[in-house]
């Protein structure tokens, strides 16, 4: 691996930029070189959210991600708006809770969890975006599962301890999803 | 090392700032750098400074005046139509010879433009961009990390030579997340002798005014001034060259525009194509010296900009159009794909064969 590119996009309030953050602290815990690019424009107040996580062994010059290698997506509008952007042999996570078409393109590889779903039935329905996250994890072994830990301590912040076991639990559901 | 953390770019500068010994910032919301101020909101009562958020934009530069005229550091921030309203207080700031650093986060513009990142301001940070004939010294971070050291460095040179500062940065920067160490950070301890401190009846008291209404005495508070420009011009240059010493095409980008550039470099050379960048890290000062290098060796240039072709003057003054200078630029909030800069790159290469 030179460099990756991972984007991810969903409905704002879905998490979108907390799980593009969860990915970039893997490098700030392993010294790769890591970036991380929020939408910040109207879509963040009420419409599509999206991020560009970038890491690489040298490095990065652009932080926009434009064909990314990994995409992961919660919602139809992002789905119908990057499927075509990602790179040959590149890998799609999606919600298949709230995404009921099937991934059109044929040379890449598609993950459905229904991560809003499972989050639901198992009392964390505000993590399915770390389902997601668990999943594209196994797939990719883009973040080395001894760091999951490591991250959750320094990205959970002090007000929510409460909600680290609930991140680590999400993720592993993910992580153990088969179809 | 210190350890590194991730922070937003708008995070990094607030952070480096109070490294550096700000301890006043004024300032007024506006996206895409608002994160600056919520910072300092959150940090400076913690350690006995002062945050104050304005009733408007010229407010906040004017109490920037007050506090800079007690020699004391301090810092404002906003965004291009913010910064626009800052201008006068900027001239005015100039005219007293007040260090003081000033951040543009920048957005699309003209008026009240777009929220997304351009580097439209480049023609208002690099001539002054208030009344009068005056400088800023202009920094621009292409990184996270070089938003904490060029912050440092700002206030050190405008305390230096006595000019305010301006950091020039884009939205991109500011909301982009990268590892960043807050060290480094050396606060030079420059003369203060001019600064409004209280004389004790011990000493004749100073005064900072801009206001002269003899000319020949403002003559010579423009002429000294300008040969404190002389010596930054000479000792303040900052650029960076990437993959220069073979190369036929030299791209020339700052900020946001050198990261997207050097992918397409990487992208050029890997079709064999021998280009390198240099990057001005310092505005004003322009790096004129290298690209004049650069004009004898190269036999073109490429700029890449998020404007409609500001800086590529200054290449064409700094290389005498020795060479043909094509341009990559997206405006209004858009940014340069890294093909689109290769494709200029590849056109590049076929011309000013004549070495």
């Amino acid at each position: 691996m030179a460099q990756t590119g991972m984007l991810f996009a969903g409905f704002g309030g879905q998490g979108i930029l907390f799980s593009g953050k969860f990915c970039a602290y893997d490098g700030l815990i392993s010294d790769k070189q890591v970036s991380w690019l929020p939408s910040y424009g109207p879509e963040m107040r009420g419409g599509t959210a999206s991020c560009s996580v970038v890491f690489s062994d040298e490095i990065i010059g652009s932080p926009i991600v434009t064909n990314p290698d990994i995409l992961v997506v919660m919602n139809l509008p992002s789905l119908d708006k990057y499927e075509p952007t990602v790179v040959p042999g590149g890998k799609i996570f999606y919600d298949s809770t709230l995404i009921s078409r099937p991934i059109a393109r044929t040379d890449v590889q598609a993950f459905g969890v229904p991560a809003t779903k499972l989050a639901a039935d198992n009392g964390m329905p505000t993590l399915a975006n770390m389902i997601l996250v668990g999943k594209m994890i196994k797939e990719t072994g883009i973040i080395s599962t001894e760091n999951i830990g490591k991250i959750i301590e320094k990205i959970v912040s002090a007000r929510h301890q409460d909600l680290k076991d609930l991140n680590a639990k999400a993720i592993q559901m993910g992580f153990d999803y088969a179809e | 090392m210190a350890d590194k953390v991730l922070m937003k770019g708008n995070e990094a500068i607030a952070e480096a700032a109070i490294m550096a010994g700000c301890k006043f910032y004024f300032g007024y919301p506006i996206t895409p750098q608002t994160e600056v101020a919520a910072y300092m909101a959150k940090r400076m009562p913690k350690i006995g400074g002062t945050f104050l958020q304005a009733e408007s934009e010229i407010a906040a530069i004017n109490m920037c005046i007050g506090v800079a005229s007690t020699g004391k550091r301090v810092m404002t921030s906003s965004s291009s139509p913010g910064i626009s309203l800052k201008e006068e207080g900027i001239s005015y700031m100039a005219g007293c010879d007040l260090p003081a650093l000033i951040v543009n986060v920048e957005r699309g513009g003209p008026g009240l433009g777009g929220i997304q990142p351009s580097q439209s301001d480049y023609f208002q940070a690099t001539r002054g961009g208030g009344h009068g004939d005056y400088h800023l010294f202009v920094v621009a971070p292409a990184s996270v990390q070089e938003m904490v050291s060029l912050t440092a460095h700002a206030f050190n040179v405008a305390e230096k030579y006595r000019v305010p500062a301006m950091l020039l940065a884009d939205g991109t920067l500011g909301q982009m997340m990268e590892p960043v160490s807050i060290e480094g950070i050396t606060v030079e301890d420059h003369d203060k002798s001019w600064a409004l401190t209280g004389t004790d009846c011990k000493r004749k008291h100073n005064i900072i005014n801009s206001l002269s209404l003899l000319p020949e005495e403002l003559e010579q508070w423009n002429l000294e001034r300008y040969k404190r420009y002389e010596k930054i011009e000479e000792n303040e240059p900052m650029w960076e060259e990437y993959m220069m010493d073979d190369a036929d095409v030299c791209v020339v980008a700052f900020g946001i525009a050198s990261r997207v550039s050097r992918n397409a470099i990487k992208a050029a050379r890997a079709q064999g194509i021998k280009v390198g960048m240099i990057r001005p890290i310092t505005l004003w000062p322009f790096p004129k010296k290298p690209l004049l290098a650069a004009a004898d060796k190269v036999k073109s240039f490429v700029t890449v900009e998020l404007n409609m072709g500001q800086m590529v003057e200054d290449v064409e003054l700094a290389t005498r159009c020795k060479r043909p200078i094509l341009m990559a630029n997206r405006v209004g909030g858009c940014i340069p794909t890294p093909e689109q800069v290769l494709a200029q790159i590849v056109e590049a290469n076929k011309l000013g064969g004549a070495q």
